[in-house]
């Protein structure tokens, strides 16, 4: 028979493949992060659509020139500088200039993914890498915050969004603190209703805690997050913040603020589950969520700053590789089921 | 899984890739013509070739013994059909190279009446009779791993086998042999396992199945007889429990020690093809020159259950069965753990359970437009392997050529090549082409030392 004469193709089994593949799930972690840009569009008007534009213009351009200045196919197709703009995007102030928004931008996918090795090298997340070089170059940019829901937001653009390159940028709009800022240094609480459905001052994407969730749960269901690593982050954070509560409730905010509050609901769910820079095991991911939440919690009451999130994630991102030197999974036969 | 819920009567982790078995599994098991040439190579287990003992030119009728086991680990060879043995040579197998093979010419005008040996008698045999009778008829392991079965029942020095464990999981998509053996050879089935237990000393025996085969689950239990310890039990549905380790694990909840044997848990694992095979032969005297395998997949045509003579080429049975004008790829088994066909012209042999094709269709799936992506560390892998390596760490390892960290913290060498991380792997790293390669590797140093 014909059929037979021709050449087969050989290759090694197994010889079907489940059908994920890295552009679908960084595709769906996109899609899950569309509402929460959403949000941060309806709530902080035209100035957080330009910021979310340009960080994730911004990644994606550097990581494209980069990958075709040294001669390698451009590995924007796989999404995950998408995610890393949009992240990065999202945990900005609304107003800031959009010059530093693109200078962190190109950080974030030049030295904190690209330099690295780029997709599954990035020792830390790329967007809070470009974050906390933005806190560092730019201390008082990126802790000025806009009003939410501000009257004209969708009419007229902050002054401060088209300030010039290194000028000093000038602020016209009513500035507010954020809940955690109120917190730290007026002892101000805002309410948990505010907070939770995102009321409140704060970065463009971290202010409604319901629709982070909500992405995250949608990735849960599809496989494509580890859960116990929020998870794991939550219960620290609510168990050691409820103990001092109970201490000192005037002193020590209970733990639905510390939840609610600040970058803690976006870090746990979209930063700390970057699968390149958490650990490989369960045990291990619950262990990592631990040290998160306590170091939010550390920094949080005791640091000079109001916000601890970033700064927790980053050092546990460093930690993340030995902890899987750590804890490894028992192989099968040399355990204590062993026969 | 979201949650490790811990579920009765599995192993933990593996992974369930799509069944394909209502393709074939209705199928009754039909006989294979015989091609105009069976070539038989003289080695189709594990262990030591057997030495021919018919001459070229020599006539033989089917069933007669073509060659003996040369030592303990190794079996018998026995003539799949009544002809002339036209030459002895090297042929090609399944990984390339050529081995010592005879080739068979089949008389046309025979009846092929089987050549009946000496009987081993059920009620008056001894332990080691039934052993050597085993051996004689040139029984390997038909669930794809073809070690000579003998060699397993003999308990080693100090250790006593309670329980015989008869696996009738066959949990490879498309395949169905073990499934159509269980519904058509019950009888067959139970007097093997007189014949396993009486070699062992087991005090009794499990069948282990799938729950995709409730029905073969079902005539099994209405046949059992009254005086044999046998019992029944269906596990749900995961591959790749047809692993002698998952299945012991799943039916007694015990691990068979790393690098150990079924015999360190007081077990011994059987094939049901393989026992059934046992009981249809012994009584008789007979060797395996045929087996059931089923010849499936998108590319071939006239899918189904067969009874084949040994040594029929890859090409014939395909001829037989036609295959689709987009045929591209051939591998014998199953598609997770079946080794791709690079020459049509190799024979099916003793191991062979079974014949997939695949079309371009599914094979454009599988390597076309799949792209190779740097490992993002997502742990489906960690979380699929059922013996709780580290596939993503290995993976890296194998790419800096780190074999000995991999043999030895890792625990390269209990691989047993399944497959579910190479499946689940959403950036399609070849990591058992790794493994393979790092396990040879690994070998080859501690051969050098």
């Amino acid at each position: 028979m014909s059929e037979l004469k021709k050449n087969l193709e050989i290759g090694s089994s197994p010889h079907i493949m489940s059908g994920d593949s890295v552009e679908v799930i960084m595709r769906n972690v996109v899609i899950a992060l569309l509402p929460v840009c959403a949000f941060a569009i309806y709530t902080f008007g035209v100035a957080a659509a330009l910021v979310l534009a340009t960080a994730t213009l911004s990644c994606v351009a550097t990581e494209h020139f980069l990958c075709k200045i040294t001669g390698k196919a451009s590995t924007i197709g796989d999404w995950s500088v998408a995610i890393t703009g949009l992240l990065y995007g999202l945990t900005l102030p609304p107003d800031l200039p959009l010059w530093m928004v693109a200078i962190g931008g190109i950080f974030a996918a030049g030295v904190g993914k690209f330099l690295f090795g780029g997709l599954g090298s990035n020792a830390f997340n790329p967007a809070l890498i470009g974050r906390a070089f933005l806190q560092a170059a730019f201390p008082q940019a990126m802790t000025h915050w806009a009003q939410p829901l501000g009257d004209s937001r969708f009419v007229e653009l902050p002054t401060s969004t088209l300030a010039l390159p290194f000028a000093q940028p000038a602020y016209d709009a009513v500035t507010a603190a954020t809940p955690l800022a109120q917190m730290k240094f007026d002892s101000i609480q805002a309410a948990n209703r505010e907070l939770l459905f995102g009321l409140t001052s704060g970065s463009a994407g971290e202010t409604c805690a319901l629709l982070i969730l909500l992405g995250g749960c949608y990735l849960v269901i599809r496989r494509m997050m580890n859960w116990r690593i929020p998870a794991s982050i939550f219960a620290t954070v609510g168990l050691i913040s409820w103990m001092f509560m109970l201490y000192d409730p005037a002193a020590f905010p209970g733990p639905a603020f510390m939840l609610f509050s600040g970058g803690l609901m976006l870090g746990a769910v979209f930063m700390a589950t970057d699968m390149v820079a958490s650990p490989i095991t369960n045990a291990g991911c619950w262990l990592y969520g631990f040290l998160i939440g306590s170091l939010v919690v550390v920094i949080r009451y005791w640091g000079g700053m109001p916000e601890g999130v970033m700064y927790a994630i980053l050092l546990a991102n460093a930690v993340s590789p030995h902890i899987d030197r750590l804890i490894r999974p028992t192989v099968f036969g040399t355990g204590k089921g062993a026969g | 899984m979201m949650l490790d819920l811990v579920r009765k009567d599995s192993f933990r982790h593996g992974v369930h890739p799509p069944e394909h078995k209502d393709e074939t599994c209705h199928l009754a098991i039909r006989r294979f013509p015989f091609a105009p040439v069976l070539i038989v190579p003289l080695s189709q287990h594990l262990g030591a070739p057997a030495i021919p003992v018919v001459r070229e030119g020599q006539e033989v009728t089917r069933g007669q013994t073509i060659a003996e086991p040369d030592g303990f680990v190794s079996v018998a060879m026995h003539a799949p059909a009544s002809g002339v043995i036209k030459k002895f040579t090297l042929a090609p197998n399944i990984n390339g190279s050529m081995v010592p093979s005879v080739y068979l010419q089949p008389h046309p005008a025979s009846s092929q009446e089987v050549d009946d040996g000496e009987p081993c008698d059920i009620e008056t045999a001894t332990a080691d009779e039934v052993i050597t009778a085993i051996q004689r008829a040139g029984v390997v392991g038909l669930g794809g791993a073809a070690f000579p079965t003998h060699v397993k029942l003999k308990a080693p020095e100090g250790k006593r086998l309670d329980t015989l464990i008869i696996n009738g999981v066959e949990c490879e998509p498309y395949l169905t042999t073990d499934h159509r053996v269980m519904l058509e050879q019950t009888a067959d089935i139970y007097l093997g396992i007189r014949y396993l237990l009486r070699a062992t000393g087991a005090k009794e025996a499990i069948i282990a199945i799938e729950a995709n085969k409730r029905d073969a689950a079902q005539k099994l239990q209405q046949h059992i007889p009254e005086d044999l310890p046998v019992t029944i039990r269906v596990c749900p549905v995961k591959y790749p429990q047809g692993a002698e380790k998952l299945v012991i694990k799943s039916l007694l909840d015990v691990e068979i020690p790393s690098g150990g044997l079924p015999a360190d848990v007081h077990t011994i694992c059987v094939n049901v093809a393989t026992t059934a095979e046992i009981g249809r032969l012994l009584p008789h005297g007979r060797g395996i020159q045929e087996r059931v395998i089923t010849i499936g997949g998108p590319g071939v045509q006239r899918k189904g259950n067969y009874r084949i003579p040994i040594g029929t080429t890859v090409r014939f049975a395909l001829e037989e069965t036609g295959v689709a004008n987009n045929v591209s790829r051939v591998f014998l088994g199953g598609p997770m753990m079946g080794a791709a066909v690079s020459n049509l012209d190799i024979p099916i042999t003793k191991g062979t359970s079974g014949i997939t094709a695949f079309t371009t269709h599914e094979t454009g799936e599988a390597t076309g437009h799949h792209k190779i992506y740097p490992c993002i560390h997502c742990a489906r892998c960690v979380e699929s392997c059922p013996l709780f390596l580290n596939p993503s760490q290995l993976g890296l390892l194998a790419k800096n050529e780190e074999y000995t960290e991999m043999a030895g913290q890792f625990h390269l060498m209990d691989c047993f090549e399944c497959g579910a991380c190479s499946y689940v792997c959403p950036s399609h790293i070849p990591l058992v082409q790794y493994f393979r390669l790092a396990k040879k590797m690994v070998r080859k140093l501690s051969e050098a030392t």
